[in-house]
């Protein structure tokens, strides 16, 4: 490399621009050529100085502020953020957020619904034990009880056999559950009355319950089943394994 | 030289580090403080605009001082100063840079103040280029892509600016010196 050559150069070599093969020849020949040498040293104090010259303006600090303010992004609960990540596609998130708006309406939906229908069913046994007939066949035998369903019902059912037991069997009436006709009858254990809904799976009824559920409301005990395409449904306000007890005594008879 | 060809991050990620350095630019093309936070904010909410535009991966800093240099040239000042800029006839050579002359000896002595004084009487396409080239220390291929020339051109106009800078230092030194030893 010659000193013209080098000369022509000198801009990209303080720029850190020239390639490394032609590097290595720059430096090789500064090495052995003082004139070079200061012609490069002062090409390169020359961008030091403008550089340090050249960094001359700093923005005020309430200017920055009002910048990080207008272009800070709104943020995003941290859970959102770790659900619904910037890549995800629009739509997904849109679906996402349709599946989870359809799901928790359902979900309230059907509460609603046991709700309306436990209230209803509560009210049903209450007013039967408020009531000065409280049933319609008054008997302890369920083989006068259950053929006095006979032609009120489109359905029949068992009764279990109570004699080894604390239940007794009070009698029982046809009462109605949304437009559908339906068995109430009425036991007693100690002190207790416990009322027996039985109605037809496409009563409606079954749709707002569980296929098997217990559960307590207002102090009260129900648990509830589907058996032979009739639902069942026991309240009280017995305790729970009162409760259940007769449940399995109509769930054995049924079989 | 910072390494700028693999970001990725959200706008205010990448912008802020870059903040002081966009407003000095700016301040230099601009020559007023008002005018350069007006052009800072203005390329900044533009860029966070077009951000979906802006591919990630690629030279983010490139990307926002191009913003920044269009949008000045489109504003009243930027096209004063474009219309007073010296005829760009770009070609690819380059003089040779002087040696040791009693020049560049004059030149290695110059005040800070004097640089800015001499960069503040460039036009703006030779103020641009060696701001970009020596005070952001872009390299060649970042300037190419700010300033939207070929890197042959950032090579010739960078070295016409840089003899534009040291012809107006000269003068003032030389007349300097003159005005010392005549008094």
């Amino acid at each position: 490399m010659t000193c013209d050559e080098l000369r022509s150069r000198l801009e990209p070599y303080v720029d850190s621009e020239l390639p490394a093969d032609e590097l290595a020849r720059f430096e090789t020949h500064l090495r052995g050529c003082a004139s070079c040498s200061a012609g490069a040293l002062s090409v390169l104090q020359m961008k030091l100085k403008t550089r340090a010259a050249g960094s001359r303006y700093t923005p005020a600090p309430d200017f920055r502020l009002r910048m990080e303010q207008s272009i800070r992004p709104t943020r995003r609960p941290a859970w959102l953020t770790g659900w619904f990540t910037g890549n995800t596609p629009k739509f997904a998130t849109a679906a996402a957020f349709a599946a989870l708006l359809l799901v928790a309406t359902l979900i309230w939906t059907i509460r609603t619904e046991r709700d309306h229908a436990f209230t209803e069913l509560a009210d049903m046994h209450v007013a039967t034990l408020a009531s000065a007939n409280p049933v319609d066949v008054v008997s302890t035998d369920r083989h006068t009880v259950k053929p006095w369903f006979a032609g009120k019902l489109p359905f029949t059912f068992n009764l279990p056999e109570l004699q080894n037991s604390e239940f007794a069997l009070d009698g029982g009436r046809v009462t109605y559950f949304e437009h559908n006709s339906g068995a109430q009858l009425l036991f007693t254990l100690r002190k207790h009355s416990l009322s027996v809904f039985i109605f037809r799976e496409q009563s409606g009824i079954s749709s707002v319950f569980p296929v098997t559920s217990t559960f307590t409301k207002l102090a009260f005990h129900v648990e509830t089943w589907s058996e032979g395409g009739l639902r069942y449904v026991v309240i009280s306000d017995a305790p729970a394994s009162d409760v259940h007890s007769l449940s399995v005594l109509l769930k054995n008879a049924a079989h | 030289m910072a390494e700028t060809n693999s970001d990725s991050g959200s706008f205010e990620e990448l912008v802020m580090p870059l903040f002081a350095r966009l407003y000095n630019f700016a301040h230099w093309l601009t020559q007023d403080r008002s005018e350069a936070e007006d052009l800072v904010q203005e390329t900044c909410m533009k860029a966070l605009k077009g951000f979906d535009s802006f591919r990630q991966g690629t030279n983010f800093r490139a990307w926002i001082y191009r913003i920044l240099r269009n949008t000045f040239l489109t504003s009243r000042t930027g096209l004063k100063a474009a219309m007073l800029s010296l005829d760009d006839d770009e070609n690819n050579s380059t003089e040779p840079v002087a040696g040791t002359t009693p020049e560049s000896i004059l030149l290695a002595s110059v005040d800070q103040q004097a640089i800015q004084k001499s960069l503040e009487r460039l036009s703006v396409p030779f103020r641009e280029v060696i701001l970009l080239c020596d005070v952001e220390e872009m390299s060649y291929q970042e300037i190419s892509e700010t300033l939207a020339i070929p890197i042959g051109t950032v090579m010739s106009r960078l070295s016409r600016a840089r003899r534009a800078m040291r012809s107006s230092l000269n003068d003032a030194g030389l007349h300097g010196v003159s005005r010392g030893i005549s008094q």
